[in-house]
């Protein structure tokens, strides 16, 4: 495969798509786990939404 | 109506009294103007060239400035509390609030745009189309503005992130507004399409301005 | 009554939980299949030569900065008529999705138009509204950053965000009038509409992956953006305890 004389720009541009994707995807992928942390400590200490039986 | 015009009267009175931002735009105006030949030199011929340009970016600018203070003030006082309960349509009294805001604010503006486009070697009849095209064209930018205004009142954020906000919904009346006022140095260029897209421009955010500020309001203030 | 039942918060966490593995195995597979096609079965165009691979993600990454603001509006109106909670998550979990596709297609451009045109940058229409449409994005973003109470930015945002789509119409039409009135004499434009099949279908399956890339990422976004509020609520409920002990 012959990017021809603009490989450079064509590499860059997959590589720039790919770090922004990438960034999304770590994005998404550590808030759940950190949300996920917060939400179970506050279930550890008690503290329960309306909806949920009380204690 | 005699409230809406009670709110008019009021809101002009507030802003040529002292304490009011009345001619301080018209200032800001003239520092703007007077700045752009220190960053692109003194060379007249340029300056004729994008003179209209000038002229317009200081407007917008000096106008977007002036914005946080149109709802801001009487949120501080509480009488925007009082609108919000009186009997007129929010809608209505919001416009009535931007209008005196534009009439001393916008139209000194208008008024002080010939003045300043000598300085920028805009001839005498070209100076008459910018300025004409002014007036058709600053009343968009506060009726747009309103909302950006309405916005920073409801978040009680005020500083950058009004004209953040405003700045990209005025791309249309910046364009059409000197694309008519280069058609008065430009002899190619021409005139009509562009004005009567900026006289356009103007009556639809006179309609959407008002309504978007009031919506902000309505459910921002509760 | 199916979406009724969406509508409720718990419901939706339950239905992402279902779904993303599947979007997630169906992007990955969407992009093996269009990256092979983008680079081995694309032939060269004959005049952009192997430029024209930024295309299959340059085209896609605008598309999907549209749609962003086209989902954002419809979640607007959920917003400001229902005032329903689920619809200020999808407000404000698309901004920064469709902001990061929006800059996706505004880098990739410039990296196309640099061999191409000469120049990284072209005030050319097609990317002039493009970067509006960004800087846009940026300003709902600083608008939800500004205030801390979610549903009061969410209405905030919700009018400036059906303000914006009322007008990105008119930038587009002042903006391409601007370009053909300034336009400049060097650039040598590309037929947008006589796409040659064999370029047509690769940039199909790269905008079929991207799309699908953008809901698995949306619906994860919005079921952190829901855990985040959860969150939120139990402290604020915390606090109340706290106080009327």
């Amino acid at each position: 495969m012959n990017f021809g004389p603009y490989a450079a720009f064509i590499l860059a541009a997959y590589s720039l798509t790919t770090a922004v994707v990438v960034a999304l995807i770590l994005w998404v992928l550590l808030d759940y786990r950190v949300q996920r942390k917060l939400l179970a400590d506050l279930e550890a200490r008690g503290v329960t939404r309306r909806s949920e039986p009380p204690r | 109506m005699t409230a809406l015009a009670a709110l008019l009267l009021r809101d002009m009175r507030l802003a040529v009294r002292v304490g009011g931002g009345a001619l301080m735009g018209v200032l800001f105006f003239l520092l703007v103007v007077t700045m752009v030949p220190f960053g692109v030199g003194p060379d007249l011929k340029l300056l004729a060239r994008i003179g209209p340009a000038i002229l317009w970016i200081g407007a917008l600018l000096a106008t977007l400035l002036g914005l946080d203070r149109l709802l801001a003030a009487d949120h501080d006082d509480g009488s925007l509390d009082l609108i919000l309960m009186g009997h007129a349509p929010l809608e209505l009294a919001v416009a009535a609030k931007a209008l005196a805001h534009w009439l001393t604010t916008g139209l000194p503006l208008v008024i002080a745009a010939p003045l300043f486009g000598i300085f920028l070697n805009i001839d005498g009849s070209a100076i008459g189309i910018v300025a004409l095209t002014l007036l058709v064209g600053t009343p968009a930018l506060t009726f747009i503005g309103l909302i950006g205004a309405a916005l920073a009142v409801a978040l009680e954020r005020g500083g950058l992130l009004l004209p953040v906000l405003v700045l990209p919904l005025t791309v249309p009346v910046l364009i059409f507004g000197i694309a008519a006022g280069d058609a008065a140095i430009l002899n190619a260029a021409p005139f009509g399409a562009p004005f009567l897209i900026l006289i356009a421009l103007t009556l639809t955010s006179v309609v959407i301005g008002p309504v978007a500020a009031a919506a902000v309001l309505r459910h921002g203030l509760d | 009554m199916e979406w009724i039942a969406l509508a409720n918060p718990s419901r939706f966490l339950a239905l992402a939980e279902r779904l993303l593995p599947w979007l997630a195995a169906a992007t990955a597979l969407a992009f093996a299949a269009g990256l092979y096609a983008a680079f081995f079965v694309a032939p060269e165009d004959y005049q952009q030569g192997a430029t024209v691979r930024i295309i299959f993600i340059h085209v896609p990454g605008a598309w999907l900065g549209m749609l962003g603001w086209a989902i954002m509006s419809v979640a607007a109106l959920g917003t400001l008529v229902w005032r329903h909670p689920l619809a200020d998550v999808a407000l404000k979990t698309a901004a920064p999705i469709g902001a990061a596709f929006t800059f996706v297609c505004l880098v990739t451009g410039a990296l196309w138009g640099r061999p191409m045109w000469g120049t990284y940058w072209v005030w050319d229409a097609r990317l002039t509204s493009v970067l509006v449409l960004f800087l846009m994005y940026l300003g709902l973003i600083a608008l939800w950053r500004a205030i801390e109470d979610p549903a009061r930015a969410a209405r905030a945002a919700a009018v400036l965000t059906l303000v914006g789509a009322v007008n990105l119409p008119i930038i587009k039409f002042s903006v391409d009038w601007w370009s053909t009135l300034h336009q400049p004499a060097s650039v040598f434009r590309v037929g947008g509409s006589t796409i040659h099949p064999a370029i047509l279908a690769p940039l199909l399956v790269m905008a079929l992956a991207f799309t699908l890339l953008f809901a698995t990422l949306y619906v994860s976004a919005m079921r952190n953006e829901i855990l985040r509020r959860r969150v939120r609520t139990l402290r604020l409920l915390q606090v109340h305890a706290a106080q009327g002990a």
